[in-house]
């Protein structure tokens, strides 16, 4: 029978069938919960322009400001917040208690989410609601996934930690194919109308489902067994924080931990993963479906490799893949990015001939005798791609024009250029992979037992939250820059200096001042990720 | 390789201020403009609040460097 209660499993009982099944059910029930709450976390930013026009009307400018919160609030401030809040409680009561906890919150949230009324019903409560809730999501968030992944790697035995932690990882980026997923269903089901009018709302009731099901599954999970015996033996920290940040020797690794690992990994994760979709959308204006479909196709292919690159990091050691991962993100990232507008681009491509449609409707404005006209034309290109342009413009009673009209354009690619934009994500989605499948496993073992959930989970939120979840804002902030008379609509791939500086930056910390040893014991006080001469 | 991760620890000492220095330079221009709202502001100081700690991180992590704290570390 594989003792788990025993610190480091040995030899026989990691070859046990029975010790097979105990470390599959805490992975499982780790990695489901974990999974969940991304799922939780992207429902409401992937739904972010229909909650805006439910609770954050552009023209209430206290709605406006904050929606403006709740965006960059939950995802910055509150999570490492977060970090630190549950990361103290699961150093002190424990880790499974802790992650259970966080899901309840995360869960009770998202469901509530779904049930608040609209600005148009309750007013400003409204937003303030979903601040409020907001908020608890990114707190919630801050704490999970410390104590996933510790939970999980306090159970892996020597060698194995990697690949073990891995499949923690994979839940990120599968919450946002779980997400993707579900509104893409529910809205093919409903129809655009209805999903926009109410339907929204099913993804965010269905989490409570899923959340009631996680925690069943952890409650009849253990305590980790590292983590049973210091509290049994009466050595766990009274003060994690003061003993996490307040201390020379700590501090040192979080820092370096932050600005040599997470730092990076984060600005390619979000780079692969979400400012890829973004660009597809808003820049190279390919279709709300069809981005969407290839983003998940990209992911479905790449996922595996989570597990691929941290079983790798048990064999060569983690520094080396996740540093190969930023590299490769840093030199190739921007010949993708010139691939994705070459490809598509109408002006590399051939009109069908006669194929074109244009249609246009003139409407009233009421209250006056001004019109709305609005044009819209349809080109087919040789090789499948369908392009929709709609013009609206404002046609005055004394005939003059609006001096801007509004153009909205849509492209559906044609299959072949599809295929090669999944293939396009699915390379940084393999970058995304090779630095984000062993940083679990890199982080646990930098930190000693006692302090663990707490020293881990500040740097990866900072990596990740700040880092990572600023890539979008300041991406498009720098395009904004590069805009000039000359070239109103700026350098559209200006916005990836901020992902390549940042991940350069974190690429020479992690080169020059990080060990590629691990910490065969995760038990020690004494970090292997600097190499001491005894 | 010991006296790189020690003086590159002055890069990171002055890196820290720096990114400071540029991100309020960014956020005055940014502001200025005539189309800014109260919205802009509130992003730019929520931006620069979080990054104000972690930019004194980056000092201190280049001070320990500079210090010799990362000297046992081999690649």
């Amino acid at each position: 029978m594989a003792n788990l209660t025993q610190p480091q499993p040995n030899l026989a009982d990691v070859q046990s069938p029975s010790f097979n099944k105990v470390i599959r059910s805490v992975i499982t029930a780790s990695s489901v919960g974990t999974l969940i709450e991304w799922y939780d976390f992207y429902i409401f930013g992937s739904l972010a322009t229909i909650i805006s026009t439910q609770f954050f009307p552009e023209d209430k400018s206290s709605a406006a400001l904050l929606s403006t919160l709740a965006i960059f609030a939950a995802g910055f401030i509150v999570r490492p917040f977060g970090a630190l809040v549950f990361g103290r409680l699961g150093d002190i009561v424990g880790r499974k208690y802790t992650f259970l906890l966080t899901l309840l919150l995360m869960g009770g949230s998202t469901f509530c989410i779904g049930l608040i009324p609209g600005y148009k019903t309750i007013g400003v409560a409204a937003p303030i609601l979903v601040l409020i809730l907001r908020l608890i999501q990114g707190l919630a968030l801050g704490g999970e996934y410390g104590g996933a992944a510790t939970y999980v790697a306090e159970h892996s035995p020597v060698g194995k930690r990697g690949f073990y932690t891995s499949w923690i990882q994979t839940t990120a980026t599968l919450g946002l194919f779980l997400s993707l997923g579900v509104i893409l269903g529910t809205r093919s089901i409903m129809g655009v109308e209805k999903f926009t009018e109410w339907g929204w709302r099913i993804p965010f009731i269905v989490s409570m489902a899923l959340v009631i099901v996680s925690v069943y599954i952890r409650l009849k999970m253990e305590e980790s067994p590292l983590f049973s015996k210091l509290k049994k033996e009466g050595k766990t920290s009274t003060n994690p924080l003061k003993e996490s940040f307040g201390k020379r020797e700590n501090l040192k690794m979080v820092l370096l931990a932050l600005f040599g690992a997470v730092m990076g990994q984060g600005v390619v994760w979000y780079t692969g993963q979400f400012y890829a979709q973004n660009f597809m959308e808003t820049v190279a204006k390919i279709d709300f479906g069809q981005s969407r479909t290839i983003m998940l196709w990209a992911i479905a292919f790449a996922t595996p490799f989570f597990v691929i690159f941290g079983w790798l990091s048990d064999q060569i050691g983690r520094k080396w893949i996740m540093l190969g991962g930023m590299a490769l993100s840093i030199l190739t990232v921007r010949p993708i990015y010139t691939e994705v507008l070459a490809i598509t681009n109408p002006a590399n491509k051939v009109e069908v001939e006669g194929k074109r449609s244009v249609a246009t409707d003139l409407k009233a404005i009421e209250g006056s005798a001004n019109q709305i006209e609005k044009t819209t034309t349809i080109k087919t290109f040789e090789d499948g791609m369908v392009m929709k342009e709609v013009k609206t413009d404002t046609l005055y009673s004394s005939g003059a024009r609006a001096i801007k009209p509004v153009t909205k354009v849509e492209k559906v690619m044609g299959n072949s250029d599809n295929n090669m934009l999944i293939f396009l994500v699915f390379i940084q989605i393999i970058y995304v992979t090779m630095v984000y499948g062993p940083i679990a496993a890199f982080l646990v073992e930098m930190f000693p037992i006692k302090i663990r959930y707490t020293s881990m989970s500040l740097p990866y939120h900072i990596g990740n939250g700040v880092f990572g979840g600023l890539v979008p804002f300041i991406s498009t902030l720098i395009i904004e820059y590069t805009k000039t008379p000359e070239n109103p609509s700026g350098n559209p791939l200006a916005g990836l200096y901020y992902p390549m500086g940042i991940a350069i930056v974190s690429l020479i910390i992690g080169l020059i001042y990080l060990n590629n040893k691990a910490d065969a014991e995760v038990m020690d006080n004494e970090n292997a990720y600097l190499h001491h001469n005894k | 390789m010991k006296a790189l991760r020690k003086y590159l620890g002055i890069v990171w000492l002055l890196l820290g201020p720096g990114s400071i220095l540029f991100l309020a330079m960014q956020a005055a221009k940014k502001l200025s403009m005539p189309t800014s709202t109260v919205n802009d502001t509130l992003q730019w100081g929520i931006i620069i609040g979080i990054f104000v700690p972690i930019a004194f991180g980056l000092m201190i992590f280049g001070w320990y460097a500079l210090q010799g704290e990362y000297d046992e570390a081999e690649a």
